[in-house]
Formats: C-alpha cells, structure tokens, sequence
C-alpha cells in the first residue's frame, strides 16, 4: 500500500517507452517519457493522433506491456503488480467495450460484482450510477441501442462502480456531437471537484484548456512540454502566430524585406516553401507588413492565419508544425 | 464564428442533463469498497456467461438441438425405412457382438461431434467478436484478475456448454428412430462416463480458445473447411476406429484428430460392445490434448489481450 515507489503521486513514469516489433520493423510509439500526477489532479496528455497518448494510457492500464521504463500507479507498478492497480483504476476506453449481450443496468451491475460487490449491492450501485449519469430510463434497454453520447455516459459510470483512485478517459468526446460534449464536460468537471484525480488524453485543444488543470503536450511519442495552460502559454513565450501563404514560392530574404528582422517582439521568421511564419509578442501591422512585401516582389497572397496565443501556438512553437488534428 | 443557438441535440430522445452535483459527491462518498477476490471474481465472470446464455435460450437450445435431431432422424429413421439393407459399420462389431444397428455406432459419435461443434461456437466465435469489432475484451481485462484467469474463464464456461450440448443428444437418439432400431446404449460405468465426457468438453473448450485467439476473422470460413468438416468426418463419429484397420494409413494418420478420442472414448462407456481403442490411450490423450491446448490457448489469448 505505500507508494515510496512512486513517491505518493497519483501516477508517476520514468523513462516510459513502448516499442512495437511489426513487420515492417520497429514502430517507437512512446520515446520514454517522464509524468508526475498527483492525487485529486485532472491531467491532460494532449497531442495530435498518433502522438503516443493511447499506448501511454495502455500502459498505465497494464494492457500494453512497456518495452522500457517503468511506470507507478497509486504506488504500484503497473508491469510488476497489474491486478493491484487494475484494482484501482477506472478506465474509459476510447472504443465503445460496452457488454453487447447485456443490458445497460447488467453492464454495471456485473462490472460492480467482478470487483467483489455482492449481488444486492451491485445492483443498488448500478441504480445510483444509472440515476446521477441521467440514464435510468434505459436501464433495460440493450447497451447496443443507446446513442453515442448515453453510451459514453454509461462507461464513465461503469469506469466508478469501485471507486477508482484513479480515473482514466482516453478521447472521451471523440466523435460526439458539441452538446453531448458540453454535458460530459460538466460531468467530468463535477467528479472532479469531488476529488476524484483524473486522467485525459485528447487531441481537442479546447478540451484541454477546458478542464486540465495540468497539461504534457505530446507529439511523436514524446512530451514536448508539460504544466498549466497559462505555464505552457509562457514557457513557449506566449506569442501571436502570424502565417501567410503565397501562391508561389517566396524569395529566401523575404524576412527583410518585410522589415521583420529586428523588428520589437518578432523573435522567429520561417520562410519555407510557400509560406512565412512570424512568431511575434506585438503582432499589430506584421500581417499588413507581409501582404504588401508580398506584392512588392511579385506574390499573391493565397491565405493568411493570426493565432492569439493559446495552445495551439504553443504546438507550433515547440514543433514547427501546425498541429493537425 | 460565433454562434448564440446551440446546435441540435443528438440525443433528443433522452435529454443529456448536467447531473447535481450533491449526486456526484454521494456517488464518490457513499460508494461501497470493492472486495475483489479471485473467486468472487470468477464466479461473477461466470454468473455473466450464464445470464447471456439464459437470454439466448432458445437460439442456443435451437443451435444444440437441430444438428442430432437431423442426423439421428436421417440415419435411425430415415434410412432404414427407405433402404431396409443398409448394414453400416455393421463390419466393425466384435464378432460375436451380433448385429449392430447404426444408432449404436452413431450415439457417441453424435455426442463427440457435439462436443467439439459446442465448444468451438460458445469459446471461439464470441471471442473473434470480442477480439475484432471494438475490442470488447478490454471490458473483462481489466477485471482485477490476471488476464490467464480470464482465459481459463472462458474455457471453463465452453466447457459447460459443450458439457449439455453433448446431453442433448441422449433424449433424442432414444427417442427418433424407426421401429426396431434403437440404439444399444449401456453405462457400466458412470464414473469412467463422467471423466471422459468432462475431460472431452474441456479439450474443445481450450481447443476453441486457442482457435478463437489465432483465427483471422475474415478468414472464419476456413474454420469450416479445414477444422470442424475434416475433424468430423474424419474423427470416427460414423465409424468405429477399429473398423479403419481395412485402410491402414488412415487408421493411423487419424490418430491427430482429438475427435477420435472423444468418440472412442465415448464409445468404450456407452456402447462397449463395439470394437473400440483401449481407455488408457483415450484417457492420455483427451487430458494431454486438454493440457496442450489449455497451455496454448491461454499463452496466446494473453499475448492478444496484452500488446
């Protein structure tokens, strides 16, 4: 029960990485990463798809096995002890592995009595569940007639039937529609204030900024930068991200002749292919400054995007890349 | 853009609301704590097989019933009306047996191929399921067990069903049959019946397993073609062993089929007085098979459910 080993955290990892042997060769998945969650805290893993987040989470769930690293939920660790933690976690699959040959009420009731409950109290623990999570007039509806969004419902609720330490969504509103998404949100955020410690991955950067009190950015298998929204914002240097399209490629020293080398707040110009990109803190007439320079030598102007500083810009800065979603 | 009317609801059947919030902190507070032991577990696994098994009764009872029925009702009524001489297998009796109808030779080929039919359709098509669309085995691996335990789970419950499936036939084979041709059943020996029929279940449980974890599922069909149609017509179900001596490579080349362990076997207790292979051989090879399979079986559902 004592968690020297992973140092009290809610979840802690160390040099975590998963390679899988295909034949194709090896696929690095996860390039070791380093999280430290603590007890009661809602954690984001946000990256684009393919960004490790899902076998991360596998991992922490004891179904994907680490080819390296180590990793500690509540404690314990997840290769050396998978039954204790499966004990103490509650996961969301992103897939809908609801039981298909039972009822909405029996997915809870014998999810409630494969973790030791007794018959009579499986089922008052599924009529709780099934009342809070708004579903208790589908108890015996089959759990493949309920929509998407009743269907998610139904797997955070089955994801609590034993009081998980920790509780794991990966891409939870993944395919359902914006109020669907709103009301998990609030569900989310009220189990949460509970105390209940919370772990999301998700590629919706609003959703992240949404809820996550604390946030690893993660890309090719790595985190690229973790800690609140507003640390994340400042670390990258909490600036505007001006990017504008040419229909043809643009000259090499196009930087100067917009007049942006040594201009105040510009700290990075990228002139790539088509397109310049201006990492800047005072962005007013940069994008006026591009169009015209544009024309000066000859370039139409195809698009033109100014992102405010949000964790989108934070993507960009610490990859290169826009993210994609 | 910004928009002030929210988009439509999907689910405008049944309203998504905001659960209250004093809910929510009951339903973390007042949570009864979990007392997962690997027998409480266990048990509820199973109680789940039999809750599905009860809702599909009558398609499970159709799927068990229909194939005997049609067999016995062809070989045991069928043709002895229309043929009169057909002595199949009739070769095969001990001499001095006298003659032996075909319904003898057939009750425990029948209850053989049951078995394996049962075990295969109750392990091995729901897993390819629970392996293939949505992955619904993460479900039951992450019950707080080990994930072999999960796999003997399954075996266990294949097992049961195999178990009835191949008592199925009994009722029915004493009963359809044309006039004069019952079958000569006699148990001498109930517990030896016993071991065998449970040691056979177990086998195409874990046999079923270990075909539920390596099949392709676009590729079911060949479970037909190259396992349940060689494994039946090939596993002395409509013909002692014995009888097989006229062909002597086939006699032997067969000896890799399970099937004909389980007929055999079945054959020793229910209808002795035909030729059939000596009960040691029976007995190490449907509990060796039984082990190899199991062994198998469990080692690859782990490796799939694990990545």
């Amino acid at each position: 029960m004592t968690g020297h080993t992973g140092d009290g955290l809610a979840i802690r990892t160390e040099d975590l990485r998963k390679t899988y042997k295909t034949s194709r060769g090896d696929v690095p998945a996860v390039r070791g990463i380093d999280l430290r969650v603590g007890s009661g805290e809602f954690f984001g893993l946000l990256g684009p798809n393919g960004a490790g987040k899902s076998t991360t989470i596998g991992m922490l769930t004891t179904l994907v096995l680490p080819t390296g690293g180590r990793a500690w939920v509540g404690g314990l660790d997840v290769v050396a002890d998978p039954v204790g933690v499966k004990r103490r976690i509650g996961v969301v699959t992103q897939n809908n592995t609801l039981d298909m040959q039972l009822t909405v009420a029996e997915n809870l009731e014998f999810r409630s009595r494969f973790f030791g409950l007794g018959r009579r109290e499986a089922s008052r623990r599924a009529a709780n569940l099934l009342e809070v999570f708004g579903l208790a007039d589908r108890r015996r509806a089959m759990s493949t007639d309920l929509s998407g969004g009743q269907a998610k419902r139904l797997l955070i609720a089955r994801a609590l039937v034993h009081r998980p330490d920790v509780l794991f969504l990966d891409e939870p509103t993944a395919g359902l529609d914006p109020q669907t998404r709103v009301n998990l949100w609030d569900i989310l955020r009220l189990l949460h204030a509970e105390g209940q410690t919370i772990l999301l991955t998700t590629h919706y950067m609003e959703e992240a900024e949404a809820l996550c009190e604390q946030i690893a950015v993660m890309d090719h298998g790595q985190v690229l930068a973790s800690g609140t929204v507003d640390e994340l914002k400042e670390g990258a240097g909490a600036e505007t991200v001006i990017t504008v399209r040419y229909e043809d490629p643009v000259p090499g020293d196009m930087a100067a002749r917009a007049g942006l080398a040594g201009r105040p707040g510009v700290s990075k110009v990228e002139a790539d292919g088509d397109y310049v990109r201006v990492f800047t803190s005072e962005p007013a007439g940069v994008l006026g400054e591009l169009v015209t320079a544009g024309s000066a030598a000859g370039l139409t102007v195809r698009d033109a995007t100014q992102l405010k500083p949000s964790l989108e810009t934070v993507f960009l800065t610490l990859t290169g890349r826009e993210y994609r979603e | 853009m910004t928009t002030t009317t929210p988009s439509a609801p999907a689910d405008a059947v049944a309203p998504a609301r905001v659960p209250d919030a004093g809910a929510v902190a009951a339903l973390i507070a007042e949570a009864p704590a979990p007392r997962p032991t690997l027998a409480r577990t266990f048990g509820a696994m199973m109680a789940r097989e039999f809750r599905v098994l009860r809702r599909n009764a009558v398609a499970t009872f159709t799927r068990a019933v229909m194939q005997p029925l049609l067999f016995v009702f062809v070989f045991a009524y069928l043709f002895p009306k229309i043929g009169g001489g057909f002595q199949l297998g009739g070769g095969a009796a001990r001499p001095g047996a006298g003659t032996i109808n075909f319904a003898t030779i057939l009750v425990p080929g029948l209850m053989a191929s049951m078995l394996l039919m049962q075990g295969i359709m109750a392990v091995t098509f729901p897993l390819v399921m629970e392996f293939s669309w949505q992955r619904t085995i993460e479900d039951r691996a992450l019950a707080p067990v080990p994930i072999r335990v999960l796999a003997v789970q399954k075996i266990v419950a294949g097992a049961i069903q195999a178990f009835i499936g191949a008592l199925i036939v009994f009722p029915i084979v004493l009963f359809v049959h044309a006039a004069g041709q019952a079958p000569h059943v006699h148990v001498t020996d109930w517990a030896m019946f016993a071991l065998i029929l449970v040691a056979a279940s177990l086998l195409t449980a874990s046999l079923g397993l270990l075909l539920g974890t390596v099949m392709d599922p676009r590729k079911m069909q060949m479970l037909f073609a190259v396992i349940l149609l060689p494994a039946t017509m090939l596993g002395c179900v409509y013909y002692p062993w014995s009888a097989l001596h006229h062909i002597r490579w086939l006699q032997i080349l067969v000896l890799i089929n399970p099937m004909v362990y389980m007929s055999e076997g079945l054959r020793a207790v229910l209808t002795p007085v035909l030729g059939h292979m000596p009960l040691w051989a029976v007995l190490l090879a449907l509990l060796g098979g039984t082990a190899v399979f199991g062994y198998l079986g469990t080692r690859t559902f782990a490796n799939r459910v694990l990545t």
